[in-house]
């Protein structure tokens, strides 16, 4: 009986909270994606021949997000009739989508504009366990360019010259 | 030392190849936040400690990828690679690899 009310509890707690979490979480993403709106991210590998570069930077950004008990539950009873997790898929989502935009901010802090080669690596930290933590790692990372204009002042490059790759 | 995970560093030539670097960490979780993070488990979100965990472990990586291309006399790095995998129950490996290179101002030639 006691078992059944702590389970019951967690599921409730797990609910409640867990959504809460996420539809801030969610919010936050939607406006500061906004924010970042002009960095752009490209997965293509090298950069356009004609482009002028001052300065290039490895840039990353990482998030680890839990999954909630009513989540794990649900998806647990999930697998037992197979097809579509939506629980986990929104999680692995806004991992994804905060990892990039954590990405984004490292370059804005550096005045690039673009970023190139954008790889997104998923991992798991508390993989093989007994008593695992369902959690997700996303990890993004890219080369940031910064433009020629946004250091016009640097002596060093003193004469625009294209990059040839 | 430059670090690009494209096969080119924008802005400069490459003037020698140096071959392959790598740098790698593997971390345990501590017990304490762990514990955190099972309770953090019952309510969904951001397991900081864990990210923070991982940036860490990223960073080390990544210095000692620096100092093996610094040691053989290079100033950049570049197709820079990660990989994550789980070594045992609780520990993860961050592996960090790319070329070696050396590189000059691209209008320093000319």
């Amino acid at each position: 009986m006691e078992n059944l009310i702590g389970f019951v509890t967690l599921l409730i707690l797990g609910y409640v909270f867990g959504r809460l979490a996420e539809r801030r979480h969610f919010r936050s993403i939607i406006k500061r994606e906004q924010q970042y709106a002009g960095t752009l991210t490209f997965s293509a590998k090298t950069p356009p021949a004609d482009m002028e570069v001052a300065n290039a930077r490895l840039v990353s950004g990482n998030v680890v997000v839990s999954v909630d008990y009513f989540k794990q539950v649900l998806a647990g009873l999930r697998a037992l009739l197979g097809g579509r997790v939506s629980a986990y898929e929104t999680l692995v989502e806004r991992a994804r989508r905060e990892a990039i935009l954590r990405m984004k901010e490292q370059a804005r802090q550096l005045d690039a504009e673009i970023i190139f080669n954008v790889k997104l690596e998923t991992a798991s930290i508390s993989k093989g366990e007994q008593q695992q933590v369902g959690s997700v790692e996303v990890f993004a990372y890219g080369t940031a360019l910064v433009p020629q204009k946004a250091t016009a002042a640097s002596p060093s490059l003193g004469q625009p010259m294209a990059v040839r790759s | 030392m430059i670090i690009t995970n494209i096969e080119t560093v924008p802005g400069k030539t490459i003037v020698k190849h140096l071959g392959m670097v790598q740098g790698n960490t593997v971390r345990a979780k501590h017990v304490g936040k762990d514990i955190l993070a099972g309770f953090k488990n019952v309510f969904g979100g951001e397991l900081k400690s864990y990210t923070d965990l991982l940036t860490e472990s990223r960073e080390e990586a990544t210095q000692r990828m620096e100092a093996q291309a610094s040691a053989i006399g290079a100033n950049a790095v570049i197709n820079v690679r990660y990989s994550t995998s789980s070594v045992a129950a609780g520990a993860a490996e961050l592996f960090v690899y790319g070329t070696a290179v050396v590189v000059e101002d691209a209008n320093s030639g000319s």
